[in-house]
């Protein structure tokens, strides 16, 4: 699975970043952004899900892999 | 050090001609009907808000009074989150409700930027706040907040009863903002005052209301002039030096966001703190669970921010127009309840019940959009540690007198009197 932010819809609210940290950090600005090349790793994806589940402006895009 | 003439008295006269709005007549009195003379600051309202909002909700959804030279309030969660988002439309030059409406000429900047900033101005002058206000930045005031937690329970060895609200709770962001902006630690009683005059006297008559409020500007003035005297690391000396566009920011941007940063930390941290608190003296499994797993602490109060936001903002509509099924007048006010957002069943399951460990909770507590609150990482922190440090030295507590507790009037909602029995 990837993760992608959309930048345009991120507001900084640091949902990802503060429930899952391996697979999410913030910027100088707080901005979320994806750490690594946003492939989760395995037995992270339920993290990722809730990430983005949780996340207010609907920013993360998870994109499931062949 | 060379002086500032930013700040000169000239300031301070152009600064009172541009309060020149509009002032509407003041309506008093018991609110006869939710769905048509709404009022906010009503004693039902403040007591409990949530079936109002739910009845709302069911039959209306987006409620109308009369009251404040008019207003309209939206209770589902699509209608608050299309007016946060929807920028072109509503206009966030002035973002708490009253009889007086701030000249259009105001926007884009407001008398408290950002968050009284439409765009492009907004932008740009909330870049300004952000580098502080992040997450890793915030991390550096916890060791002081939670030593400041413990010494305030500190002094409740040998109470049975204390009240978590004006002896726990409101004291916390005081001092962390003081220490933030660099004003004297113990001025938070003057603070309590500059609160409850800016965002509880909203329907007091115009005279009293520009006096009150100017208090908190005079106070302001003296902290500006302390700080062009005796620079040092804090965020008035960052906001007093730093320039935007290539020049230092305007006298009154300084002020504004000096007074924006000072007001908008407090009573709504000390009312999700008290919120919070008071839940967990209602509900002993909640807090007996919480107390014996402090690593639930972070869902739990994702939960309580849901279901006790105590951050109503306001937005003027910009034009004529209908929308989402109402006709909207230039300058309506509309209250934009993110309290009623979260409690929307379309957006939440059980939306009515506090769950604390619900894990999927898109709430907006902080808003939604360029608005989202800029100190919403300071909040959290402040609200965790205060938890933490409760829940670990009191893990036994009850409402000593649930008919004591009283609750804000206004915009911010949250407890101002909680006794609780701590032994």
């Amino acid at each position: 699975m990837k993760i992608q932010i959309g930048a345009e819809r991120c507001q900084g609210h640091g949902r990802c970043y503060d429930r899952a940290p391996d697979l999410f950090g913030a910027d100088e600005e707080g901005y979320g952004k994806v750490l690594g090349d946003g492939t989760t790793p395995p037995g992270k994806e339920r993290d990722a899900r809730l990430a983005a589940a949780n996340c207010p402006e609907r920013a993360i895009d998870l994109l499931e892999e062949g | 050090m060379a002086a500032d003439d930013r700040f000169t008295e000239d300031f301070r006269n152009a600064r009172e001609e541009e309060l020149l709005g509009t002032i509407s007549e003041r309506v008093t009195g018991p609110v006869s009907d939710w769905a048509s003379d709404f009022s906010h600051l009503d004693p039902e309202w403040s007591a409990d808000p949530y079936p109002i909002q739910d009845d709302l909700r069911e039959r209306c959804p987006i409620a109308h009074t009369g009251r404040f030279g008019g207003a309209w309030l939206p209770t589902r969660y699509e209608d608050v989150a299309a007016i946060a988002y929807d920028t072109e439309r509503f206009s966030s030059r002035s973002i708490i409700l009253s009889n007086f409406r701030p000249p259009r000429e105001l926007a884009p900047i407001g008398g408290s930027p950002p968050i009284s900033s439409d765009p492009p101005f907004h932008h740009d002058a909330r870049k300004l706040l952000l580098p502080a206000f992040t997450k890793a930045a915030i991390a550096k005031q916890e060791p002081a907040t939670r030593a400041f937690c413990h010494s305030l329970i500190d002094t409740f060895e040998g109470r049975d009863v204390v009240d978590a609200a004006g002896d726990y709770a409101q004291h916390i962001p005081m001092r962390v903002i003081a220490d933030m902006l660099g004003f004297p630690p113990e001025d938070g009683s003057r603070f309590r005052v500059f609160v409850e005059d800016l965002l509880e006297g909203i329907n007091l008559p115009p005279d009293e209301r520009i006096e009150r409020v100017s208090r908190l500007f005079e106070y302001l003035l003296v902290q500006v002039y302390d700080h062009i005297d005796n620079p040092r690391e804090d965020l008035t000396t960052y906001l007093l030096n730093v320039e935007l566009y290539g020049h230092k920011l305007a006298p009154d941007h300084v002020v504004g966001t000096m007074a924006l940063l000072l007001i908008a930390g407090i009573d709504t941290t000390w009312s999700a703190i008290g919120a919070s608190l008071w839940h967990l003296a209602k509900n002993p499994a909640d807090r007996s669970r919480l107390a014996a797993e402090p690593g639930l602490l972070p869902t739990a109060i994702e939960e309580f921010l849901r279901a006790y936001a105590p951050v109503t903002m306001a937005r003027l509509v910009k034009e004529d127009m209908h929308w989402h099924g109402v006709d909207m007048k230039a300058d309506d006010w509309i209250l934009l309840s993110f309290p009623a957002a979260n409690r929307d069943p379309v957006q939440f399951d059980r939306a009515g019940e506090v769950i604390i460990d619900r894990e999927v909770n898109r709430h907006a507590a902080f808003g939604l959009g360029i608005h989202r609150c800029v100190g919403s990482h300071l909040a959290r922190m402040e609200l965790r540690v205060a938890l933490e440090a409760w829940l670990a030295r009191i893990p036994e507590f009850t409402l000593a007198d649930p008919a004591a507790v009283t609750w804000a009037a206004g915009q911010i909602r949250g407890p101002r009197a909680l006794p609780l029995r701590i032994r």
